[in-house]
């Protein structure tokens, strides 16, 4: 088993769906950042078999909107650290509106038209239950399990 | 400010009092003939739809008023790549009000977000075409004297019928309506049409793929045509083409009452000698089309009490 060593404040993504680190480090712009981070990737786990897990040292600077890592991943959980100790454990909940987070696949909407480059992505929230967005220009589902 | 982008961008109280409207225009249109006097609409159509366009400057010229715009991007600044934000803010310069065709979806809603003048949506790609549903209800509105309590038979290509999913959205917020969708496997509803309005809505309705034995129990039938290029072969399309083609040996199961509707323009799928029947009304909705519209604009202009 690989050992990572524990952090003494900072932050841990836990619970993220086997391979979908990288899409929250990228999200969280972490390779701009000088923070000490480690990515655990297909990490064993009791819910789902694999997780992966990112560890962020020292992150006073550091503003996370868990709600928006929601839509990138709804079943992750965010534990805050400090002095090796977990002080708090948050889930997301997710936003009734994103900008330019989810991008509309559809190559009929209007926002995939090239004279509407600068027409930002905005999808709502229409199914709670069940995690489902819908862009509000054409309608596209995208839904994250 | 109101705009018309969705089918259900109107409440139902706020379509029960466009449809009265509708109804009044209808029965005596001179009285509305100098209401828009001094307005102008833009029609402003990325791409040719000559039926809706006519449709919409029949409506504003019946209502006194004026038209102006485009019919097909080629002839305007989009071909120079402008957007649709810029060119709307400078048509809210122009026309009191305007009718948006688009062949992508969502164009209508970007021009609502910029426009200082009411955006119809005109058709926007397979997304929605709010007008023709109007046009639906007011036909069925007028001709069955009620929207509920209805079993509708919606036949064809149901999968990529805008027409089709528009018009099912808009009749289950009526009560005690029923759906029979008729139509080849490959072209049934989409799932999320199926499970998000019909099932979880608890509204009945059944899938088969045979117009004549459901033609006794429709009290209306919404055709649709069925497009060879939706099958992935040929012999798919000649062995199904037929049984959705509706003729009057197929009418001869329909009730006295039934009504056949269409969204036209109709190619094949109802044969000429339907159009002698009484209860062929589609020609009669391309009228209506035209009632509605004029209520909508006056509607939207505020022009309406």
């Amino acid at each position: 088993m690989l050992r990572i060593e524990g952090i003494n404040n900072g932050i841990v993504i836990d619970h993220i769906k086997a391979g979908r680190a990288m899409i929250i480090y990228q999200h969280l712009q972490l390779e701009k950042s000088n923070y000490s981070v480690a990515i655990i990737k297909n990490a064993k786990s009791n819910k789902s078999g694999k997780k992966d897990i990112i560890k962020i040292d020292d992150t006073s600077n550091l503003e996370i909107d868990i709600d928006i890592l929601g839509v990138l991943d709804p079943n992750i959980t965010v534990n805050y650290i400090k002095n090796e100790k977990i002080v708090e454990k948050r889930h997301p909940r997710l936003p009734e509106k994103v900008t330019n987070i989810i991008k509309c696949k559809n190559p009929r909407c209007i926002t995939s038209d090239e004279s509407e480059r600068e027409l930002p992505h905005i999808f709502k929230l229409t199914n709670r239950e069940k995690n489902v967005y819908r862009c509000i220009y054409c309608e596209q589902m995208y839904k994250r399990n | 400010m109101k705009h018309i982008i969705s089918p259900l961008d109107l409440s139902t109280e706020e379509l029960n009092d466009l449809l009265e409207l509708a109804t009044s225009i209808s029965k005596d249109p001179k009285k509305y003939s100098s209401v828009c006097q001094g307005k102008k609409l833009a029609t402003l159509f990325y791409e040719p739809s000559t039926r809706t366009r006519l449709s919409f400057e029949a409506a504003m010229l019946n209502l006194g008023g004026s038209v102006l715009g485009f019919s097909d991007s080629a002839s305007s600044s989009v071909s120079k790549g402008e957007s649709v934000e810029d060119t709307i803010r400078v048509i809210s310069c122009y026309a009191d009000i305007c009718a948006m065709r688009h062949p992508k979806e969502g164009a209508p809603m970007v021009a609502a977000q910029y426009a200082t003048i009411p955006v119809i949506n005109a058709g926007d790609g397979g997304h929605n075409h709010p007008t023709q549903t109007l046009t639906d209800l007011l036909t069925i509105k007028e001709l069955k004297g009620t929207l509920s309590g209805l079993t509708l038979g919606l036949c064809g290509d149901l999968k990529f019928g805008r027409t089709v999913h528009s018009l099912i959205n808009a009749m289950v917020r009526y009560q005690d309506n029923h759906f029979i969708l008729i139509s080849p496997i490959e072209l049934k509803i989409p799932d999320y049409l199926r499970q998000e309005v019909l099932i979880d809505n608890k509204i009945p309705f059944k899938e088969v793929q045979k117009l004549e034995p459901v033609m006794p129990e429709l009290d209306l039938l919404y055709m649709t045509r069925v497009q060879k290029e939706r099958f992935f072969n040929e012999e798919d399309y000649i062995r199904l083409r037929d049984s959705f083609i509706l003729d009057m040996e197929k009418m001869t199961y329909a009730r006295h009452d039934m009504l056949v509707l269409h969204p036209l323009p109709r190619v094949n799928e109802i044969s000429l000698e339907v159009d002698h029947d009484p209860r062929a009304v589609y020609f009669k909705q391309a009228q209506y089309g035209v009632y509605v519209r004029m209520a909508l604009i006056m509607t939207l202009l505020g022009l309406n009490k």
